[in-house]
């Protein structure tokens, strides 16, 4: 019985740990194989002369590479920064151009949405304009404002701004009669009309436009910085690491975006999930 | 309303009080509709409708769907306006919809993002912006006790029940103290015993407020509860008032003393053979 007892108690933590990993198995182990086999079968591939491209380990094995990956932080002036800068210079550039969609784009969203008449006029024209890739806009963007920095910004800008005032128009087109009704017999005041029932109402399309304009803005930035020489971003880092045939490097920042990309998809569905009231969902 | 019983002792065809438009009254009707004529391009929804109500009245209307009940009261309401003839409130042509003609939806029309307590605080702050906010809020509590949701104050609309809704949709409707109060089907979605426990406190509320009431339904026997005059519509298309019952029973009213009240079977019998067999329709079950 004693003995029963204490085996129990000392054996506590292993059995909470086994207990997670029954459940959580099946959830890790299939991913977890998964990534392990992709990285073992590049590995085979760049080892067996197939490919040009380096194996997975020369992240650890190319010297340059082992200092950017263990040292992102480092800076020595110019454009020679750690990935962390790299990625950060980046970032900061589709913030401003992102910030600025989300607010174009929902202004003028709400615009179209309520008047049938300029949705109307200016639909074909969005409906053309966003089917215009990002790389396309690199060279309009330097013509018009002469600087890299600023192009940049409005390349992000005009990629994302797209989804975000569509999907904003729609989702003010689609607001219920009824809740535009009880506006109308209630004779809201124009601001009591947006904030009460128009933006409530239209959250749920508004943020699946922000989301989707978030990818296409971490998308456009790489684009453009490899256009744009001479700025620091991870972008351009590519560019650079290619010209100088650093190809292990590449991967390393390949890594960041991706990393970089799917947290700021996260970040922004948090946001929906703290914003967007659970019903409307 | 003065009892009718008088009139109505033995002879059933004298029960029932019938008349194409009660405009005799000199006075000036509260609210009126004289010869609307409501078109959708060349299809005629309504034609020759001719309504007086006075204030206070409680009307109900009935008919079969596609009759164009709801087209006649969104023309009260102000949602959609006449293609001909006039529909006068106090004497001045209805423009658009308003806060003195309070329609209680449907389907609620609550918003699902506030609370029941801002469900209705928005409606009084929309009417009264100028009051201060204390008095705001205290109308708001009174008419959520009014309907017996206190308690449900809190929480949003998705968290409460239909009858709960269509109580929320109710003291919305009478925080803002209409002059006329639209009901458009109100209680139809609702099981039978939430029906008959909103009919009652629909009843006391009125009997206290004394708004005119305009509903819509589909239920004889509710609206022989209700109204004072149920009015009768013909079947679309170019439907129009067929005849108006007079609903003479004293108030205030318990349904199980009218029921048991022969008239009120006369009167239902009448109803039911005006909808089922002069006017019956297609999709009748």
């Amino acid at each position: 019985m004693t003995t029963s007892i204490k085996s129990r108690s000392s054996t506590a933590a292993p059995n909470f740990l086994i207990q997670f990993w029954q459940k959580q198995a099946p959830n890790i182990l299939p991913p977890a194989i998964g990534i392990l086999s992709f990285l073992v079968i590049w590995q085979l591939i760049s080892m067996s002369g197939l490919s040009r491209i380096p194996g997975p380990l020369s992240l650890w094995t190319d010297d340059r590479t082992r200092t950017l990956l263990l040292y992102p932080f480092y800076d020595r002036g110019g454009l020679d920064k750690g990935l962390f800068w790299q990625t950060l210079a980046s970032l900061i550039r589709v913030a401003q151009g992102y910030s600025l969609a989300a607010f174009v784009g929902i202004s003028v969203g709400v615009i179209v949405g309520t008047n049938p008449l300029i949705n109307k006029a200016l639909d074909p024209i969005f409906q053309f304009l966003r089917m215009v890739a990002p790389l396309a806009w690199v060279p309009i963007a330097l013509v018009a404002l002469q600087q890299n920095q600023p192009a940049a910004i409005f390349v992000i800008f005009i990629t994302s701004v797209w989804p975000i005032l569509i999907n904003t128009a729609e989702g003010v087109r689609q607001i219920p009669d009824d809740y535009n009704n009880v506006a109308k017999v209630l004779q809201l005041s124009r601001k009591e009309y947006y904030l009460n029932i128009l933006f409530p109402s239209a959250l749920p399309y508004i943020f699946t436009g922000l989301r989707i304009a978030i990818g296409l803005a971490w998308l456009a930035i790489i684009a453009a910085e490899i256009v744009m020489s001479g700025i620091v971003g991870i972008g351009f880092f590519i560019w650079d690491a290619y010209q100088q045939n650093y190809i292990s490097e590449i991967l390393l920042a390949v890594i960041y975006i991706g990393a970089v990309g799917l947290l700021l998809d996260r970040a922004i569905a948090y946001l929906q999930h703290l914003i967007v009231p659970a019903e409307q969902k | 309303m003065i009892s009718q019983s008088s009139t109505v002792q033995n002879n059933p065809s004298e029960a029932i009080v019938l008349q194409k438009s009660n405009a005799t009254s000199s006075q000036l009707p509260f609210l009126s509709l004289e010869n609307v004529v409501k078109q959708y391009g060349s299809y005629t929804v309504l034609q020759n409708i001719n309504l007086t109500v006075q204030q206070g009245e409680f009307i109900c209307l009935i008919g079969h769907s596609g009759c164009g009940k709801s087209t006649l009261l969104n023309m009260v309401s102000g949602f959609q306006q006449p293609t001909a003839g006039s529909v006068l409130l106090e004497g001045r042509p209805i423009q658009g919809p308003g806060p003195d003609r309070m329609v209680v939806f449907q389907n609620y029309a609550l918003l699902p993002w506030r609370t029941v307590f801002d469900n209705v605080y928005l409606a009084v702050n929309a009417v009264y912006p100028h009051k201060p906010l204390k008095e705001k809020r205290a109308i708001v509590r009174d008419h959520l006790a009014l309907v017996g949701l206190s308690d449900a104050a809190d929480k949003k609309p998705p968290q409460i029940s239909g009858g709960m809704k269509q109580r929320v949709s109710i003291a919305r409707a009478l925080a803002i103290r209409p002059q006329v109060l639209i009901l458009d089907e109100p209680f139809g979605a609702l099981d039978a015993i939430t029906k008959e426990e909103l009919q009652e406190e629909l009843l006391t509320i009125w009997n206290e407020h004394r708004c005119t009431v305009l509903m819509i339904t589909h239920d004889i026997d509710e609206a022989l509860f209700l109204a004072d005059r149920l009015v009768m519509m013909t079947n679309g298309p170019a439907a129009t008032i067929g005849e108006i019952m007079q609903i003479p029973f004293e108030r205030p009213r318990d349904r199980v003393q009218i029921m048991e009240d022969p008239k009120y079977y006369q009167l239902r019998n009448y109803a039911l053979e005006f909808l089922y067999d002069r006017f019956a329709h297609d999709d009748v079950a």
